[in-house]
């Protein structure tokens, strides 16, 4: 039995937390944003071809925002379950009659939604620099409640695994960013000379902003259905470790 | 008939580095009951507390809280169960009054301002129920953690250390509390250096020592069985032999026959009385004296000696 209203204040708790840091949270991602836009879609798109119909200024929105969601979404789920381990205030969650279920329900939940606001802020944001429009938008949003989901997942064992800031910074700036950088962000890998384009596609990122792509503009470099199916996988993965983590107690309880 | 609230039966953990902490504790505790366990730094208090809450996974034996074994029956157990934590963990940017309504709602209970109003107040925090928790003082945070603890109501209540670090005001302060919860009918188990809590407070207290729990008894009864009453009369001349109608089992005569000692009672007043009679005595006798100590042993001299006894067994 899921224990709904402990599941609820964790989430609440957690949304308080983010409302306290709201201005930073908000202004760094949307700061960064505009700067690519002013930097890749204004400065240099307009010497760009467009890729496959679509304007380069809007192509790489749908990147952008992949870039957005997977480094906040793991930021913030990571920092939401490191800080109470910090502090020592997780020995109340230990000691309350919360499991796995109401622990994700409550973080993971948390975490996923702030990245949904942050989204939308900066499709808003790119409006004012590009114009596009969103061939699908209900996929859209499932797609990216999808991968903020994931992602905030793995932010939780992140944040259960470091044992300092360091480590809780590490993956994402070192394997994420670069790996979505180099994902096609910015570019078609079809641009790409072989052997680099079969490299490129080693890249599990490469597969997520392509099938956030598709649901934009209805194209893709992928399969999109190999995108949806990594991104389940990487899904249940992710629910699968921390339930295991939850039953071994793994660097939560001694 | 006791009705037990918790059964510990054969508890053991050792750490990852193979420290063991708890080598086969056996307790029950009593419904409604104080309990105090003592016992030194490193003994295995917070370990054993910590394992009956969920933040340590015991090596082998099993829990049962209100009947049900913990490895199955957590979920609704740890609703009725309550902790203060040795150390202050607490979100520090947070204010008092979310931080309690957090924790009652992270325990299942229904939001209730009225009740966690309540709780403030009793603590002496409805003032600060706006401030965030880093501005307020350290027994303050301490306080806050207490309420923490209560917001949800438990039934049982652990205390680690609750007053360390308090000072004497507010450690009286807490006392009192500690019996509107009794009176309310928590059963509390606490932890406390201070043997001055345990005397005060307690209805039962365990020693513990080194994972092992060395004794448990009402503490009334331990009192009587170990608590001793001394006193020494300093004599004006000396003497060299007792006046007759002074028992020689608790009267003794000391340093070239200028003191007299006496050791003897049981911890509930009869050695007081033993002490005055044997000063009428030495009055009636003639023997003048010129000063009297006298000292009552406390649960500390107790404690200090099962420990230093069974470290002489070890
Ligand atoms: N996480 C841990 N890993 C390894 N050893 C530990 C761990 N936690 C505690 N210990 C050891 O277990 C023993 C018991 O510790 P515990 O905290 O239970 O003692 P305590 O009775 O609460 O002491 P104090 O009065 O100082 O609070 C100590 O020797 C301690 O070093
Ligand atoms: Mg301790």
């Amino acid at each position: 039995m899921i224990n709904w209203r402990s599941a609820l204040a964790i989430y609440k708790n957690e949304l308080a937390r983010f409302r306290r840091t709201m201005f930073g949270s908000v202004v760094g991602p949307v700061l960064t944003t505009s700067l690519y836009f002013i930097v890749f879609g204004a400065a240099i798109g307009g010497r760009m071809a467009s890729i496959g119909g679509v304007n380069y200024g809007a192509f790489i929105v749908p990147g952008l925002l992949m870039l957005t969601l997977l480094s906040e979404s793991t930021s913030n789920a990571s920092f939401g379950i490191y800080m109470p381990k910090f502090t020592g205030a997780i020995y109340e969650l230990l000691s309350a009659p919360v499991g796995v279920a109401e622990t994700l329900l409550g973080f993971v939940g948390a975490a996923a939604t702030k990245s949904l606001i942050l989204a939308s802020i900066i499709l808003l944001t790119a409006k004012l620099f590009v114009n596009y429009e969103i061939a699908h938008p209900i996929l859209a949003l499932g797609y990216i409640i999808l991968v903020a989901a994931s992602f905030s997942l793995l932010g939780f064992i992140l944040g259960i695994w470091a044992d300092g800031f360091e480590k809780l910074q590490m993956i994402p700036l070192l394997v994420l960013t670069p790996l979505t950088f180099l994902g096609g962000t910015f570019y078609s890998i079809t641009m790409l000379a072989e052997p680099w384009r079969s490299v490129a596609l080693v890249n599990p990122i490469v597969y997520l902003v392509n099938g956030l792509r598709w649901t934009f503009y209805g194209q893709s470099d992928v399969n999109i259905w190999v995108s949806f199916g990594l991104t389940m996988t990487f899904l249940i993965t992710c629910v699968t470790c921390i339930a295991v983590i939850f039953r071994t107690g793994w660097r939560l309880r001694t | 008939m006791p009705e037990p609230i918790l059964e510990i039966e054969n508890l053991s953990k050792i750490y990852a580095g193979g420290f063991k902490a708890l080598d086969c504790v056996n307790l029950t505790i009593n419904k409604g009951e104080i309990f105090a366990l003592l016992g030194p730094n490193g003994a295995g208090k917070t370990t054993l507390i910590g394992a009956v809450c969920g933040l340590v996974r015991p090596t082998s034996g099993t829990i049962r809280a209100f009947g049900d074994d913990l490895a199955q029956g957590w979920r609704k157990a740890r609703r009725k169960i309550g902790l203060v934590p040795q150390e202050i963990g607490v979100d520090m940017f947070d204010t008092v009054e979310r931080q309690i309504a957090y924790s009652r709602g992270m325990f299942g209970s229904a939001p209730d301002k009225g009740r966690i109003e309540e709780v403030l107040r009793s603590l002496s925090l409805w003032d600060k129920r706006g401030e965030q928790v880093r501005t307020l003082s350290g027994g303050m945070k301490r306080r806050v953690l207490i309420a923490k603890a209560l917001s949800h109501d438990p039934e049982l209540l652990f205390l680690d250390e609750p007053t360390a670090g308090v000072d004497v005001e507010l450690r009286r302060d807490m006392w009192r509390q500690i019996d509107i919860l009794r009176e309310q009918g928590v059963t509390i188990i606490l932890t406390t250096h201070y043997i001055e809590e345990a005397e005060e407070m307690a209805d039962r207290v365990g020693v513990i020592d080194k994972g092992r729990i060395l004794l448990i008894d009402e503490k009334d009864a331990m009192m009587g069985r170990l608590g001793r009453t001394e006193a020494s009369f300093t004599l004006a001349e000396p003497i060299f032999e007792l006046p007759p109608g002074i028992s020689s089992q608790t009267v003794g005569i000391q340093d070239g026959g200028r003191t007299i000692t006496y050791r003897g009672g049981d911890g509930t007043g009869k050695g007081k009385q033993e002490v005055a009679e044997l000063a009428r005595k030495l009055i009636e006798a003639g023997i003048i004296f010129t000063a009297l100590d006298q000292k009552e042993s406390s649960l500390e001299d107790i404690f200090v000696g099962l420990v230093e006894r069974s470290e002489a067994a070890a």
